[in-house]
């Protein structure tokens, strides 16, 4: 199997906050990596660097075998093979969904508009949004817009999709709706590095688990050893701060739908 | 005949005059405007200058500007400039580089706005499909910019409109110096000020409101 991503020992700091410190990462083709960690570990700052968003201060990073770190002259020729989705709702506001789906493969890859077009309005089919290549993005619910957002990195056919935490920002009910695209494109084969709070998401769709803490991969393992039987102490406190005590409904049954009935 | 109430304006040339002195304001604030908006993109892009000290000396002339009455300044430059330097300037001249300098200030600061309220999220993405920092600048920067700072600017240019009022106290013979010349003309007519003031002020509505209205209708179509 091929290689598409090697993460060679890089280093990243912002002043003198050392973000990065030492990360070796590689990807095989049609693989997904999830990296998970806690809030500040430098999740997104990886994500930032493979695509150049932010320049490394030691290491390297290559690209099917070619480095793409360290030069800032063609980074948008890089950033076409690799696609990215924020958690931001990011889709541009001045342009209908369609638009905002051919800007990329029209304008930097130079395809055909038409050709474009069929492809867009196949892929929004597939995701359930064929009715939406009209509108404004500001009419979209924040689920929909993050569909579009991943529609829109897909369409530039990249070799590989970066995805920070997509569904972050996203109303509970909408959470599943574009989890469900991401697998699959999964299934599909895309290859994938995916930063995620969602620990059942995380270990449905990877294929291999990275635990980052403090700016250093603390572990690496396949998801039903990482979930199931961590190796180190610090991912085990890790995932059991996402156990919590199930609500007491039948002890305090008023209190419950009071609290819904006053929320907004 | 009795010359009476509103009658007066239409008595020989004296509505082509009220027109007249309309278009020496209105010649004055669109030199003014244009000045002012392609001047003051330069210094919006000035105030958004990495360098700490650009940014200080245009922050300290905005200030500046804001704090001074525009009729001191055309003072200044009309009585002041003119005499200690000894130059000839007229009055719309001297009217039009206060104002510019007031014009290029406000719009500088419109453009400052409109460009840092677009998220940085909005470069980051459109880098993230892989389009040149041109392509970015063209396709995403750009628009979103001059949706934001067209209404702004056009409302900015009513303002200079309102403003020009001003020359009229340094002899520029302008739409309310000549509203002032009819009204002597006739000042034995109690009620001559009231007519040809309301009418100067509707020559100023009929000018100004679908400026204004323009910006509000933009505004809305991009909000
Ligand atoms: N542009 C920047 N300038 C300075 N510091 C930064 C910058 N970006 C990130 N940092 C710092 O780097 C550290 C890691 O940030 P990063 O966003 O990568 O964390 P994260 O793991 O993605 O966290 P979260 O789960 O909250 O998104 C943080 O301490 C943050 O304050
Ligand atoms: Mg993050």
């Amino acid at each position: 199997m091929d290689t598409i991503l090697q993460v060679r020992h890089i280093g990243k700091a912002f002043e003198h906050n050392q973000v990065l410190r030492d990360v070796s990462l590689e990807l095989d083709e049609g693989r997904v990596l999830v990296v998970v960690g806690p809030s500040g570990c430098g999740k997104s700052t990886l994500l930032r660097c493979i695509n150049g968003l932010e320049q490394i201060d030691s290491g390297e990073i290559l690209l099917r075998g070619e480095v793409i770190s360290g030069q800032r002259k063609n980074l948008h020729l890089v950033r076409q093979k690799i696609g990215m989705v924020f958690q931001s709702y990011d889709l541009f506001p001045h342009m209908r969904v369609m638009d905002n789906l051919l800007l990329g493969p029209v304008k930097a890859l130079g395809r055909p508009k038409e050709e474009v077009r069929a492809e867009a309005e196949r892929m929004l089919a597939r995701v359930g949004l064929a009715d939406k290549a009209g509108v404004y993005p500001r009419t979209l619910s924040g689920g929909q817009r993050q569909r579009v957002a991943l529609v829109r990195a897909m369409l530039m056919q990249p070799e590989i999709l970066l995805l920070d935490e997509i569904t972050a920002a996203l109303d509970p009910e909408m959470v599943s709706e574009v989890l469900n695209v991401v697998l699959d494109l999964a299934r599909d084969g895309m290859t994938m590095v995916i930063v995620t709070h969602e620990m059942r998401f995380a270990e449905a769709v990877a294929d291999e688990v990275v635990f980052l803490e403090d700016g250093c991969v603390v572990e690496r393992n396949p998801p039903e050893v990482f979930f199931h039987r961590p190796e180190t102490e610090r991912a085990k406190r890790f995932l059991q701060s996402f156990d919590y005590a199930p609500r007491r409904r039948a002890a305090q049954p008023g209190a419950n739908t009071a609290e819904e009935q006053s929320a907004p | 005949m009795q010359d009476s109430g509103v009658s007066i304006l239409f008595k020989g040339i004296n509505f082509q005059r009220l027109l007249g002195g309309l278009w020496v304001t209105l010649r004055i604030a669109l030199i003014t405007i244009g000045l002012s908006l392609a001047l003051g993109l330069v210094f919006g892009l000035i105030m958004l200058s990495r360098r700490k000290v650009l940014r200080g000396i245009s922050r300290a002339w905005l200030e500046i500007v804001r704090f001074m009455p525009q009729l001191v300044l055309l003072y200044m430059v009309y009585f002041g400039f003119a005499r200690l330097f000894g130059w000839d300037l007229d009055g719309e001249t001297s009217a039009v580089l206060v104002f510019t300098f007031w014009g290029t200030a406000e719009m500088g600061d419109l453009v400052r706005g409109a460009v840092s309220s677009i998220p940085p999220h909005q470069r980051e993405s459109a880098e993230a499909i892989g389009l040149t920092p041109m392509q970015v600048c063209r396709h995403v920067l750009i628009p979103q910019t001059v949706r934001r700072l067209l209404p702004q600017a056009i409302n900015l240019s009513t303002r200079i409109i309102k403003t020009t009022a001003l020359v009229k106290m340094i002899n520029v013979t302008e739409v309310l110096k000549v509203g002032q010349q009819i009204i002597s003309q006739f000042y034995r007519l109690r009620e001559a000020p009231f007519w040809v003031y309301l009418t100067i002020f509707i020559l100023y509505f009929i000018i100004c409101w679908p400026i204004s209205a323009l910006a509000g209708w933009l505004e809305k179509r991009w909000a």
